[in-house]
């Protein structure tokens, strides 16, 4: 598997470190409630297609990263810097 | 037999080598196989199950029968197949799976009672009493049948994993992978082309044609030389392309020393490669595939292709009277070639009633072979024709059953192949792996020229997907016969006809598999172990499934393949292994006073990537145990030096830095004045502690974080996602400087004593008092100087540049030992902090809370944290939690152990009365008893109850009194001091 890092260029997914998907950008307010902590720390979907899910360039440029890719095809789609990703969410 | 005028062996060249203790002779260019049948040896194996003998059935990796076991002792090497395997002067093979010997094997008794032997019997058979299986019969069966053995002692040969990139892979250097990478190379793209041989061209090697008016063989030089001259071209022999993976990913295994006399030497013996491509071109041909007939797995029978590989290629004759037998076109070649070279044909026997050709040998058209003969080597075949038997003397039997193109890396990532009725075959369908194309024969394409043209056209797509196009050069002139086939999978007989050679699998048991209804083909597959073998059933799977087909009463597309899995053949685990084992298994991370350390014989402790010293031994001292009680008596009453260097440091600066520390601490740093250090405590998101450590102010925005050895990583990857993923608008940069500083704990009442000698500012405890920092002239050095202790006793941590490191950790030592003091290591260190109760990540292992630890009052109201509501949830802080508690013992047992449980006294030790664990346990010199760390249901609130600790694995048992963590000075006054 090969990751388009916008910094690096292509690398091999041995550079990068796993964290899941990329809902963790949005940490809810400290008196969100119950329900919506759970979701962002526990839950997650397992969905078959196309996911975002966060990765480090941890043997690179230290990014992170959101990359776009198909869970059935493992086709990777597209890479971006997550700090951009959170700073278009604001 | 040798013959004069054939093959591309070096005969100026000759090689001696030796097979089962006897010495023959062959020449560079050989392989085992060619030389052994060079020198009219057939009977080269026994089979698995059965002890048949067996021959050479193949020229290539796909052989099932010919495997041998190359070299002897530290260097034996089980199961290599005789048709891959390179002659050398000194080589040295032996047949495997036989005793006393190759023509004497006492087990080929297993043959006599193959009637109950046959597919599943181990399922039947050995099922009753069931405990028999495990003690009697499963061993039994693995002496009998088996592969090779190893030799049971460490392996010493070297092995290497390398990378490697280019925009197009060509995998296979036939006709149609020579082509494509030509076509490709000359748009000045960057080819690598593989080809498992040692010598390439692949079938133009073993055939009689012309190409461009040259001989084949000559003409595949020729390509090679010219693409060997090209920079932008990388040749790779010996390398089998052996999987295919996401994202454009190849796995490779190139053979890099087996063919040398010093295999394993200067060079490695096998080095797997993981190759990046762009593109790729899948030319890896096609494999042969065998008919099943009574008899025929004696030696002497091999496939037609091999037969003219052995002819062409290595000028070796296969037999003196052959007969060949076909159902394609493709087989009387074999017949016409033979013959040429002078070889008697005794018959080509044609399954095909319509096959036009024509020879000067005797033909049968509409005939089959109907059985054989010959104990250890064919002596005749039995042909039926008519409806009357004919016996033909034979001493070599070529087999056609056609041809199978090479799909199995197409299948890699779960694409199916396609059937083919043309050719009777398994064709790849088309996109089954991103980036890559098939050419050649792979693809179906069964004429030569058939194969350059669907490499022209491959290689022009190709070129054209990267931005290029390729020269479109004519194409070379070649044969472009018609493959003619009529599908034949078995002949009717009474014997029993083999389809896996290697497992021993006959066309019965494919039977009997529908029969007992396994009719999927992975389930027949599994019942029968069709195509389980090393060889994974190359020339056996697609007749397999064919019968399964058939005998199901299923079309042959209906019944589909079993899944193709990568390796394509089999890869050493010591490959895909390379380098990292020993040493070379994870990267070295010494400090800078490590060769010190090593210099005062301290044994080292593994550390995360660190290596650290366990202790110092002095002279007397046997035991571990002395050594480390002697530190810790030396820490508490005068002074200890050790190396903290591995702890994480992180420089953290900007006007956000105070904001960062807020919100990943659960305490305040904002409210730190410069000059000082405070303990800090991290949580995770879902409120369990991730690290803890101290963190300096030495500026209004500048900060020095110290994290545990163990976390230094985790901590930096969590700063990077605090400030990218959730707060990329604060102004904030760090970085880790953990190698940057050479820093030495410095412990005891006279730690200041000590260190008075180093430095020239007032460190009294007025001027430079607990928790203080400061920048600081360190023997004319500029350094770092932290009031802080993890001993309990009065202590600093002194930092310099790692470049100080070594010379200071000499003085710190060589003054200390003035005072008294010394060096203390890892072990020492953990009964000093135990002592006090302080906490590591044996403690905080990710399952403990802020609560449990009983830091609770940590976490700031005045502001968010990470993992701050998280950790306020009921069960976060439910009082019945396992908690944080001191243990001694206090029964009989006065030994603890780390891990062991905790139970209430009178209750059982069963995991339901589970009352807690210990996480850490040192003998403390300093209260004279045993201490543990632990956690205990409502821990704090038993303290002075006795509970039981046992230790199933160790089979220790103690009495203990819970007790408060902090054992010694519990109200801090000699930190302090």
């Amino acid at each position: 598997m090969r990751i388009p890092c916008p910094i690096c260029g292509e690398r091999d997914r041995r550079e990068f470190y796993y964290q899941g998907d990329a809902l963790a950008l949005n940490r809810p307010d400290p008196d969100a409630g119950d329900v919506v902590w759970n979701d962002y720390i526990h839950n997650r979907d397992n969905s078959a297609g196309v996911t975002r899910d966060l990765w480090h360039h941890e043997a690179g440029c230290s990014n992170w990263l959101v990359v776009t890719r198909n869970t059935v095809t493992h086709e990777v789609l597209g890479a971006e810097l997550a700090s951009m990703v959170k700073g278009e969410q604001g | 037999m040798r013959l004069s005028d054939y093959g591309q062996i070096d005969r100026g060249n000759a090689i001696s080598f030796r097979f089962d203790g006897k010495t023959y002779g062959g020449f560079q260019g050989d392989t085992l196989a060619s030389a052994l049948l060079a020198n009219d040896v057939r009977l080269v194996a026994r089979s698995f199950k059965y002890h048949r003998p067996r021959g050479i059935l193949s020229a290539g990796s796909e052989e099932p029968n010919a495997i041998v076991t190359v070299g002897s002792g530290v260097h034996q090497d089980p199961n290599v197949r005789a048709t891959v395997q390179e002659i050398y002067n000194g080589f040295e093979a032996n047949s495997q799976n036989r005793w006393p010997s190759l023509k004497h094997d006492l087990l080929s008794v297993n043959d006599l009672m193959a009637p109950f032997l046959s597919a599943g019997f181990y399922y039947k058979t050995f099922m009753w009493p069931r405990a028999f299986w495990e003690k009697l019969y499963e061993p039994v069966i693995r002496r009998a049948a088996g592969l090779g053995a190893l030799s049971e002692k460490p392996n010493e040969d070297t092995y290497e994993r390398a990378y490697a990139h280019c925009d197009v892979l060509v995998i296979g250097a036939g006709p149609a992978g020579l082509w494509a990478a030509y076509q490709l190379a000359q748009t000045g793209l960057d080819v690598i082309l593989a080809d498992e041989d040692f010598r390439m061209g692949g079938r133009l090697n073993s055939e009689a044609d012309q190409i461009g008016g040259k001989p084949a063989a000559d003409w595949a030089a020729d390509m090679v030389a010219q693409l060997d001259q090209m920079d932008n071209v990388r040749l790779m022999t010996r390398t089998t392309v052996t999987g295919a993976y996401d994202g454009g990913t190849y796995g490779a295994v190139e053979r890099v020393s087996h063919h040398m006399n010093d295999r394993g030497g200067d060079r490695p013996l096998e080095t797997f490669w993981r190759i990046h491509a762009k593109r790729a071109v899948l030319a890896a041909g096609a494999l042969e595939r065998t008919i099943g007939f009574s008899n025929n797995d004696r030696p002497g029978i091999m496939q037609a292709g091999a037969a003219r590989s052995y002819l062409h290629r290595y000028g070796v004759a296969t037999g003196k009277r052959v007969v060949v037998f076909g159902n394609n076109d493709n087989a009387f070649r074999t017949a016409h070639d033979l013959s040429a070279a002078g070889v008697e044909i005794a018959a080509y026997v044609d399954a095909r009633a319509d096959a036009t050709i024509d020879g000067d040998f005797p033909i049968y058209r509409g005939t089959q072979v109907t059985d054989t003969k010959g104990r250890l080597g064919l002596s005749s075949v039995q042909i039926t024709d008519g409806g009357r038997n004919h016996n033909i003397a034979a001493d070599c039997l070529a087999v056609s059953g056609g041809w199978n193109p090479t799909v199995h890396m197409t299948c890699h990532m779960n694409g199916r192949p396609t059937w083919d009725e043309t050719i009777a075959s398994f064709v790849p369908t088309a996109g089954s792996i991103p980036g890559m194309s098939v050419a050649g024969s792979a693809a179906g394409h069964m004429s030569t020229s058939a194969c350059f043209e669907s490499a022209q056209d491959i290689a022009a797509r190709v070129a054209g997907d990267l931005g290029t196009a390729t020269p479109a050069d004519p194409l070379p002139t070649a044969e472009h016969a018609a493959y003619a086939i009529e599908p034949l999978w078995a002949v009717p007989g009474k014997a029993r006809a083999w389809l896996d050679y290697q497992n021993d699998v006959t066309v019965k048991d494919i039977k009997q598999a529908a029969q007992e209804n396994f009719r999927s083909v992975e389930h027949m597959k599994r019942y029968t172990t069709q195509g389980m073998a090393t060889d994974q059933g190359k020339n056996s799977n697609v007749a397999a499934l064919a019968l399964l087909a058939d005998a199901t009463g299923r079309g042959i597309p209906e019944t589909g393949t079993t899944t193709f899995r990568p390796p394509y053949s089999p890869v050493a685990i010591a490959a895909m292994g390379g380098e990292a084992r020993g040493t070379g298994f994870a990267p070295e991370r010494f400090t800078t006073s490590h060769a010190v350390a090593k210099d005062m014989a301290a044994p080292m402790i593994e550390a995360g990537l660190w290596y650290r010293p366990s202790y110092f031994p002095e002279h007397g001292e046997t035991t571990w145990r002395q050594s480390c009680d002697r530190e810790v008596m030396m820490v508490r009453e005068n002074v200890g030096v050790c190396d903290v260097s591995t702890l994480g440091k992180i420089d953290i600066q900007g006007k956000d830095a105070a904001k960062l520390l807020d919100f990943i601490y659960t305490n305040m740093f904002s409210t730190l004045k410069v000059g000082r250090v405070r303990y800090g405590l991290m949580l995770r998101e879902d409120g369990h502690v991730m690290d803890d450590g101290t963190t300096a102010r030495l500026g209004e925005n500048h900060y020095v974080m110290t994290t545990t050895t163990a976390a230094a990583g985790l901590v930096m990857r969590h700063l990077d996602f605090v400030t990218q993923c959730l707060h990329p608008e604060w102004d904030v940069s760090f970085i880790s400087v953990t190698e940057q500083w050479a820093q030495f704990a410095v412990a005891g009442p006279k730690a200041r004593d000590l260190l008075s000698n180093f430095v020239e500012d007032d460190i009294s405890n007025d001027a430079f008092g607990f928790m203080q920092c400061g920048a600081m002239n360190v023997m004319g050095v500029p350094g770092r100087l932290f009031r802080i202790s993890f001993s309990g006793e009065m202590g600093y941590e002194v930092a310099v540049p790692a470049r100080y490191g070594e010379s200071l950790f000499r003085l710190l030592i060589a003054k200390a030992k003035e005072l008294g003091g010394g060096a203390y290591g890892m072990e020492a260190l953990n009964v000093l902090r135990i002592e006090k109760g302080f906490i590591t990540h044996a403690e905080i292992h990710g399952r403990t809370t802020v609560f449990d630890i009983g830091m609770e009052r940590m976490i700031s109201a005045k502001k968010d944290c990470i993992g701050k509501t998280a950790a306020a949830r009921p069960g976060m802080v439910d009082p019945d939690r396992e908690r944080f508690v001191g243990l001694k013992p206090v029964g009989t047992v006065k030994q603890l152990t780390a891990g062991a449980h905790l139970f209430n006294e009178g209750d059982a030790a069963t995991r339901v009365n589970d009352q807690g664990y210990i996480t850490s346990v040192g003998y403390s010199p300093t209260l004279g008893h045993f201490m543990g760390l632990g956690f205990l249901r409502n821990g704090p609130n038993r303290i002075g109850e006795h509970v039981k600790m046992v230790d199933h694995l160790r089979g220790v048992e103690a009495v203990c009194e819970v007790i408060d963590p902090v054992a010694f000075d519990p109200e801090g006054g000699r930190l302090r001091a």
